[in-house]
């Protein structure tokens, strides 16, 4: 339970307002630093006492680090520092891809949308609160998963591809990047690196103790929409229980391309129920080619839930998967 | 005890590069910051190099107030116990009740969430800020006491100053429309509808003040 604190503890705070001081300094101090954008995810850590480093790196002064543009290729660029309100009512975004502008509007609360950057929500760690409270579990270094005893309160956890933690990606915004096909551009002072959405996201068992590709010293600085799937038809949907403040039990990011009621290409991406977002390879294959029917929905919600292993409480996870994919299918209208 | 006894590293997997980069970083940091500062540009840029400066200026309800900030303070610890404006109120300190909201160059925020060092040249408005030099009320908050909106009123100031910075956003809402503005405040005596009658009503003498 939250414990009120007087103050977080003792930390050195730098603000540079370039993108190389920035970088000059993450290198510097290595893993005694902490890059921070909104904080939201930050500052709870820091107040719980359970993370802790040495010194902030504030990336608020970064201007280079916010805004959306048009890209050369007609996708976009979007700033990691660009706010999630900022994402969610910005005209470019919305006129062609509005999968990120509607994952971005339902997430958490205003306030924390006008504050919370994108890259932050793509960067967050996991919500386990076994972990955030601080217990040493396989996440933190330990040797035991705590949401996985028979007496663990598991409700929120993960369906599909635990490897001794059990914990979910909860972020709204990371599916509907991965069905866009985008790409994170990320700079550290060895140079700069382009990794595909899909791909920044890891699980336990390519490492336990981290959501994504970033080491110490990498700064995520944008984040690219090609144009491929700019106007295609997009379904996003999140299931949760207050309509404010909660993170998604399970949401889902689905872009089809329909010519004459036919699925000619597809993407759909799952959260909420893997450490990574996931992404649903074996019902866009099989998708393909087919009418946008009832038949094919029933098909393709059978397809996804394939090899998904519920812990005690969260065997609700696997039906809310399937009619999630079954309704991005129909393209029924959203609640 | 030093400063780096009262940190514990997590445990993690340390690569061999970002090792040694941890041993030269920990020995140098002194050093280091010196060397790296000399000729970069820093945001209030304190006497120490590297060094954010402590003591700042902060404009809140349109007056520049010195204060001394410690990095790691909160908007709402400043306000509170520097300032001295405990209208804005803490409820949860972790970004999950909307008590502390304010609004930071009109947009609302939660002040238990915001460093102070990060709103430096920004403008802060607070509940105290709301109403006329000559004591008028804000149109928001006489609709409230017209109302009688709320019951212990520890979310209020949360709530109007959300209100406030959603009504400079769209200021003719529809009733679902301001629910969904103001959706990041919670009332534990929660009378939601009394609520959003009070901001509906100060929506509406907003209209009748500007036109
Ligand atoms: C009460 C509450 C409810 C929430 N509900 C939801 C929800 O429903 N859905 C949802 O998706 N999210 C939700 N969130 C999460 C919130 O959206 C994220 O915490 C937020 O988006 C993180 O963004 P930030 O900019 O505040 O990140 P920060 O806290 O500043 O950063 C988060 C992490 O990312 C790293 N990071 C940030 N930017 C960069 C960068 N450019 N390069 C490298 N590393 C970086 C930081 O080091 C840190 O580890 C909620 C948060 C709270 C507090
Ligand atoms: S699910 Fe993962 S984060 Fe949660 S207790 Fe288990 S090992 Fe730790
Ligand atoms: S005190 Fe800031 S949101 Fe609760
Ligand atoms: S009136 Fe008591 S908390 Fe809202």
């Amino acid at each position: 339970m939250a414990i009120v604190h007087d103050v977080m503890p003792v930390f050195e705070l730098f603000q540079p307002t370039t993108v190389e001081d920035t970088l000059a300094l993450l290198d510097t101090y290595g893993t005694d630093a902490w890059v921070l954008a909104g904080g939201l995810d930050t500052f709870d850590w820091f107040k719980d006492r359970n993370k802790r480093r040495k010194v902030v790196v504030d990336l608020s002064g970064v201007d280079s680090l916010r805004g959306v543009k048009k890209s050369a290729d007609g996708g976009l660029e979007i700033g990691a520092s660009t706010t999630l309100t900022a994402v969610a009512s910005d005209p470019l975004v919305k006129q062609n891809y509005r999968l990120l502008s509607q994952a971005a509007a339902l997430v958490a609360s205003p306030q924390i949308r006008n504050q919370g950057t994108l890259g932050g929500n793509v960067s967050q760690d996991t919500r386990c609160w076994y972990y955030r409270s601080g217990w040493t579990c396989y996440r933190a270094g330990g040797n035991i998963c705590y949401a996985d005893t028979p007496t663990a309160i598991n409700r929120e956890h993960a369906i599909f591809d635990a490897n001794r933690c059990v914990a979910v990606n909860p972020s709204d915004t990371a599916p509907a990047l991965i069905a866009l096909d985008a790409q994170m551009v990320i700079r550290s002072s060895d140079g700069e690196r382009v990794v595909n959405a899909q791909d920044y996201f890891i699980g336990p068992s390519t490492d336990i103790t981290r959501m994504t590709v970033l080491q110490p010293g990498d700064l995520l600085t944008a984040i690219r929409i090609p144009a491929a799937w700019a106007n295609a038809e997009f379904y996003f949907e999140k299931i949760r229980e207050r309509q404010v403040w909660d993170f998604p039990l399970v949401n889902i990011a689905a872009a089809l391309k329909v010519e004459g009621g036919t699925i000619r290409s597809s993407r759909f991406v799952v959260n909420a129920v893997a450490a990574h977002p996931m992404r649903l390879t074996a019902v866009e294959e099989a998708v393909a080619g087919k009418p946008r029917n009832e038949e094919t929905a029933s098909m393709a919600g059978a397809l996804a839930v394939q090899g998904a292993r519920p812990l005690q409480h969260n065997g609700y996870k696997i039906p809310l998967v399937r009619n999630l994919v079954k309704r991005a299918i129909r393209g029924e209208a959203q609640v | 005890m030093t400063f780096q006894e009262q940190i514990p590293l997590e445990p993690g997997n340390k690569s061999r590069r970002t090792f040694i980069k941890m041993v030269i970083a920990s020995g140098a940091a002194v050093s280091a910051s010196a060397y790296l500062f000399r000729g970069s540009t820093l945001i209030g840029q304190g006497s120490l190099p590297g060094a954010v400066e402590r003591l700042m200026s902060l404009n809140v309800n349109g007056q520049m107030r010195r204060v001394d900030v410690m990095k790691q303070e909160t908007l709402a610890m400043t306000l509170r116990y520097k300032l001295g404006l405990t209208g804005t109120k803490l409820g949860c300190d972790r970004s999950e009740c909307g008590a502390c909201t304010v609004l930071i160059d009109d947009v609302p925020h939660y002040s238990c969430s915001v460093l102070t060092h990060t709103v430096r040249g920004k403008s802060i408005q607070t509940i105290e800020g709301l109403e006329r030099p000559d004591g008028t009320l804000h149109p928001v908050q006489q609709a409230i006491i017209d109302e009688q909106g709320f019951q212990c009123a520890f979310c209020m100031s949360g709530f109007v100053m959300s209100a406030v910075g959603f009504l400079k956003t769209n200021p003719n809402p529809t009733r679902e429309e301001l629910a969904h503005g103001i959706s990041g405040n919670l009332c534990r005596c929660a009378d939601y509808d009394k609520i959003l009658r009070s901001m509906m009503r100060g929506a509406a003498y907003m209209q009748k003040t500007t036109t």
